[in-house]
């Protein structure tokens, strides 16, 4: 690694002649998080079918191109914000910015370059409502959660979730060029999963956010506290979940699965909560449970989108 | 810069090449399929 590169974190380094960039074509797709891209773009999706109306296939392809460019570009971004924090997680460190793959500048480029062209791209194939939604949730992501909320109150991902949660709203808004309480509903949904998810997550990885100085709620508040508010999030989202089938827009298959997940959810919660503890709160199960709800969180989303759209594609 | 270094940074240097015209020809093919449904929607 040369020595420009290496000093990536500092955001100092001069540019590299173009024949010494280390970067792969792999690196540059990192930059975009595709593994957050999956969930982002599934749910976005299931907006656009479960919408009412007609959008040609090739618009929608667009669209849905274009939440999965705009949601990576707010990661690339996001990445470029977070170097410095980055470097010091172990969970991160392999980034490209902070393994000296990429320039901070050329990542920071590449986002807003890609979060440009994905909203123009968007309205100019569907409509601007969808076109701002998708502005809207990048702004929210970059200004919002990432540069103000993060590293300043460990209700950081309780508002800063919100940026997640858009993209039924962007799918919805491009088949119908509005926003109505039905893809509120499914926003609601995931803002609503947001903190257990990642709490669960920051239950084990807390030393990596106490390092780094990230004020997770873990670190704030203590792994007791957390558990706790993971159970109270996920008594919300239990009943939340039901909302789709009582307002109407979703039958009663789709509520059977919504029922079933949110027990299976809520019994993993308490799981959580009840999980062996010494006097300050820290696990002495190494977090299994945390661990296994992390993991269910992620099949409880996709499997409850997916019932959403299944049941509106066959049945209805 | 050793003769294996020169080779690694030429292979990187020309996939990053190749990706970058296969973005932008997925770009001009976007844009001509968009405008296509567009006049059809």
């Amino acid at each position: 690694m040369s020595e420009a590169m290496a000093d990536n974190t500092k955001g100092g380094s001069a540019p590299l002649p173009y024949s010494e960039d280390p970067s792969e074509v792999r690196d540059w797709l990192q930059l975009l998080k595709p593994r957050v891209m999956t969930l982002v773009v599934f749910t976005g999706l299931v907006g656009l079918v479960v919408a009412p109306g007609h959008l040609h296939p090739v618009l929608a392809a667009a669209a849905i191109l274009c939440i999965a460019v705009g949601a990576g570009a707010a990661g690339a971004i996001n990445m470029w914000y977070d170097r410095d924090i980055d470097a010091v997680m172990r969970r991160t460190q392999g980034r490209p910015i902070p393994a000296g793959k990429i320039e901070p500048g050329a990542a920071l480029g590449y986002g807003i370059f890609l979060s440009v062209l994905s909203v123009c791209i968007m309205a100019l194939a569907t409509n601007w409502v969808a076109g701002g939604a998708l502005a809207f949730s990048i702004c929210f992501y970059v200004f919002v959660y990432t540069m103000w909320l993060k590293r300043r109150t460990p209700q950081n991902i309780v508002i800063g979730g919100a940026a997640g949660a858009f993209p039924p709203i962007i799918g919805w808004a491009a088949v119908t060029g509005n926003v109505t309480i039905e893809p509120l509903v499914l926003f609601a949904i995931i803002f609503i999963w947001t903190p257990p998810h990642f709490w669960a997550l920051s239950l084990w990885a807390h030393a990596d956010y106490e390092r780094a100085g990230v004020p997770m709620l873990p670190v704030i508040a203590g792994a007791r506290e957390t558990r706790k508010q993971i159970l109270l999030y996920t008594v919300l989202l239990a009943p939340l979940g039901l909302a789709p089938w009582l307002l109407g827009f979703a039958g009663p298959a789709y509520a059977v699965v919504a029922g079933l997940l949110g027990l299976v959810f809520l019994y993993y919660a308490i799981t959580v909560w009840r999980d062996p503890q010494d006097a300050t709160g820290r696990s002495l199960t190494n977090d299994v449970p945390a661990r296994r709800t992390f993991r269910f969180s992620l099949l409880y989303l996709a499997l409850l989108f997916a019932a959403l759209a299944a049941e509106h594609l066959v049945l209805r | 810069m050793t003769p294996d270094e020169r080779s690694a940074l030429d292979r990187r240097r020309r996939q990053r090449n190749w990706a970058m015209l296969a973005a932008l020809s997925a770009l001009v093919v976007l844009f001509y399929v968009i405008t296509l449904a567009k006049f059809i929607h």
